[in-house]
């Protein structure tokens, strides 16, 4: 704020001039805006723009074949045909699972387990291993899938041929096509727990310390302040990471593309899309009829926000920032 | 209870927080850690109450060593400088959050939270958070929370310092008489003087981790024995001299400077016969102005205090505190007359800090 406005700002606490006053609200709004504007210009370029233009792209029949000229305008006629597609339940079932399970178990479940057995070692080998965990997420996902092709790889190779099953001397499997879900469900997972992870982590660290050894005077085990202490005040960040892995995991392909590539039924909504749209053995990429999947994925996201946002009564969890009561 | 600590020792890493404590806490007695922050005070209430491991020596709960209970199987409720209330549970909830644990009844609960607020003077306000309390109403629902499950020790860290200085005083007194009341033995942390007189039964004063004393507040005051707890209780705080004792025709005197000699009672003849030099210590209010007896000085500062004006004046090169009737409107540079009431003074020796009356 510049000087100018600092007097007229005094004054207006003051209640003198009506004029002033109402020139510094003018005045204020548009130094908002201005303020906002390079945030506004970002998420309108790379929020709204890329989905009317996913929208629109999914209305034609746009394709290698039809190049960038000679497309037509063909309305919903993608979505009838995605409506009537023989393998859309599927896709969409497989999806629902992946998503729920992965959600559950490891971005929500193992993180959570992760973060409280972190917190209650001590601190530096707590923040060790919670640094470790996050190797997958800073290694590139095409070497980290191909490590666990290794790790899943048919006899003789494999590493757990080798050195789980055969010592055991258990029958050798090739595991991807044995159990294609619960792979492509813990190559999610495993990185996918490293968010929930940080965030619980430091929120559980964040616990007055007063508060951690007040429940345990007052007579609880460790079980019971987890459940009583530690997990109401987890409230933000599991509602946060349900919201926030629940809609990633809904678009997250990369890692079955590399694992899988949609073998063995493990082709999500996802990577249907994007093989549909970039990827297919013809050789003719159906842009529209990829966009139109890609589309229905954006809507139920948005749906699903929604839903999240209402039923979590997020607004009543934001803190009111401190520093407008100073 | 009684409680013992033997040898206790806290080490984090290469610090040493508490250094080999022994105390004895007797049945139904009120006792008051007291020392500055830091000192180590904290740390050993956290180890009575489970929290810490003690690194080295034994903490006994009526005769039984409870090194490694979990605090859970201690029997001790605690209150908290932060008062340490659960943000998301009720009034009702944090009280009876020691009997959920203990998966009592809920009929019980309700019956003994009721009864526990009433006995706290919040029984109306079971329903609130404890973000629509007041501090002093926190205080008591961190209180009651305590008392609920009955405890036979009840620890308190600097349970008032968060409170407004009149609460303070209030609050003070409704938990010695509750206390007493009640008679469960008590650890009252504390690094206000102030709380440790009024309340404890015995204090035991902490520095650096050291026991220096563990006694009544009466002798704490009177009979201090190093030169740390004379100049920590007290206030305003003991005017301590560097002085020389001299020996006069079987009387001794101490020259505190400016050519004094004040003749030393023999109530308060140093037991070991001292060469050179010792500290001196007299407490503001045994300092009087005489207009017969006393010696010449100036006031240097007037501080009035309300009931007492503090005056400072000049002996040698050290202050000297006393506190005089504001009804005789001393002002600076006023000329008086001081006596020391030697029968009050203390002798420390100079090197090892410890008093050459007592101990």
């Amino acid at each position: 704020m510049n000087e100018d406005n600092i007097s007229i700002y005094q004054e207006e606490k003051e209640g003198l001039d009506p004029i002033k006053r109402i020139r510094f609200r003018v005045q204020g709004k548009i130094d908002w805006f201005w303020f906002l504007l390079p945030a506004i210009v970002l998420i309108v370029a790379f929020f709204f723009l890329p989905i009317i233009i996913t929208f629109f792209i999914s209305g034609t029949n746009m394709s290698t074949a039809t190049g960038f000229q000679n497309w037509k305008w063909i309305g919903v006629k993608s979505y009838q045909r995605i409506a009537a597609h023989p393998d859309t339940l599927k896709h969409l079932w497989l999806t629902i699972k992946y998503v729920a399970f992965t959600l559950v178990f490891f971005n929500l479940g193992m993180s959570l387990v992760i973060a409280l057995l972190t917190t209650h070692i001590p601190r530096r080998a707590g923040f060790l291993f919670r640094a470790l965990w996050l190797l997958p997420r800073i290694t590139p996902v095409v070497i980290y899938v191909m490590m666990w092709r290794f790790i899943a790889a048919d006899a003789p190779y494999g590493i757990l041929n080798q050195i789980l099953i055969k010592p055991l001397g258990l029958q050798t499997q090739n595991w991807l096509p044995a159990a294609p879900f619960l792979f492509i469900v813990l190559v999610n997972g495993f990185i996918g727990a490293s968010f929930g992870m940080i965030l619980f982590a430091s929120a559980i660290e964040s616990i007055p310390k007063d508060l951690m050894m007040a429940s345990l005077v007052d007579g609880s085990s460790y079980w019971q302040r987890v459940r009583y202490v530690i997990i109401p005040h987890l409230r933000w960040p599991l509602l946060f990471v349900t919201t926030y892995q629940t809609l990633s995991l809904m678009t997250s392909f990369e890692q079955i593309l590399v694992l899988t590539d949609g073998a063995y039924n493990t082709e999500v909504w996802a990577l249907w899309a994007y093989q549909k749209a970039f990827s297919t053995y013809s050789g003719n990429l159906q842009w529209g009829f990829g966009t139109a999947l890609a589309a229905i994925l954006v809507l139920i996201g948005i749906i699903l926000a929604v839903v999240y946002m209402r039923y979590f009564k997020f607004e009543e969890l934001v803190q009111e920032p401190k520093i407008e009561t100073l | 209870m009684k409680v013992n600590l033997m040898n206790l020792t806290k080490k984090f890493g290469p610090v040493t927080a508490v250094e080999r404590i022994n105390l004895d806490i007797k049945d139904g007695e009120f006792v008051a850690f007291l020392g500055p922050s830091g000192c180590g005070k904290t740390t050993t209430l956290l180890m009575v109450a489970g929290i810490y491991k003690p690194s080295e020596g034994d903490i006994f709960f009526d005769g039984q060593q409870v090194n490694n209970f979990p605090p859970k199987d201690r029997d001790i409720g605690m209150v908290f400088q932060s008062y340490a209330l659960y943000p998301h549970m009720s009034v009702f909830q944090n009280l009876s959050y020691p009997l959920l644990l203990k998966k009592r009844p809920k009929d019980e609960m309700k019956i003994e939270a009721q009864r526990i607020a009433d006995m706290m003077g919040i029984g109306g306000l079971l329903k609130r958070k404890p973000g629509q309390l007041s501090g002093g109403q926190q205080q008591r629902v961190a209180l009651g929370r305590a008392l609920i499950k009955k405890p036979k020790l009840l620890l308190f860290d600097e349970p008032l310092s968060n409170l407004d200085a009149r609460l303070r005083i209030s609050m003070r007194g409704e938990i010695k008489k509750l206390q007493k009341d009640l008679g469960i033995t008590s650890i009252y942390v504390t690094h206000d003087q102030i709380e440790a007189l009024t309340m404890a039964d015995r204090i035991a004063v902490i520095k650096d981790g050291i026991l220096q004393a563990y006694t009544d507040p009466e002798n704490l005051h009177d009979r201090p024995n190093t030169l740390f707890i004379a100049e920590f209780i007290g206030n305003p705080p003991m005017n301590l001299f560097d002085v020389e004792i001299q020996s006069e025709g079987g009387k001794l005197f101490a020259n505190p400077g400016d050519g004094l000699k004040l003749a030393i009672p023999d109530s308060r003849k140093p037991k070991k016969t001292v060469k050179g030099r010792v500290r001196m210590g007299i407490r503001p209010q045994n300092i009087h102005i005489d207009s017969k007896e006393g010696f010449d000085t100036r006031v240097f500062l007037v501080e009035p205090m309300g009931r007492d004006d503090l005056i400072v004046c000049k002996v040698g090169n050290t202050d000297v505190h006393f506190l005089v009737d504001p009804i005789m409107r001393l002002k600076m540079e006023d000329s008086i007359k001081l006596k020391f009431d030697m029968e009050k003074s203390q002798f420390f020796d100079t090197e090892t800090e410890l008093s050459l009356l007592w101990g």
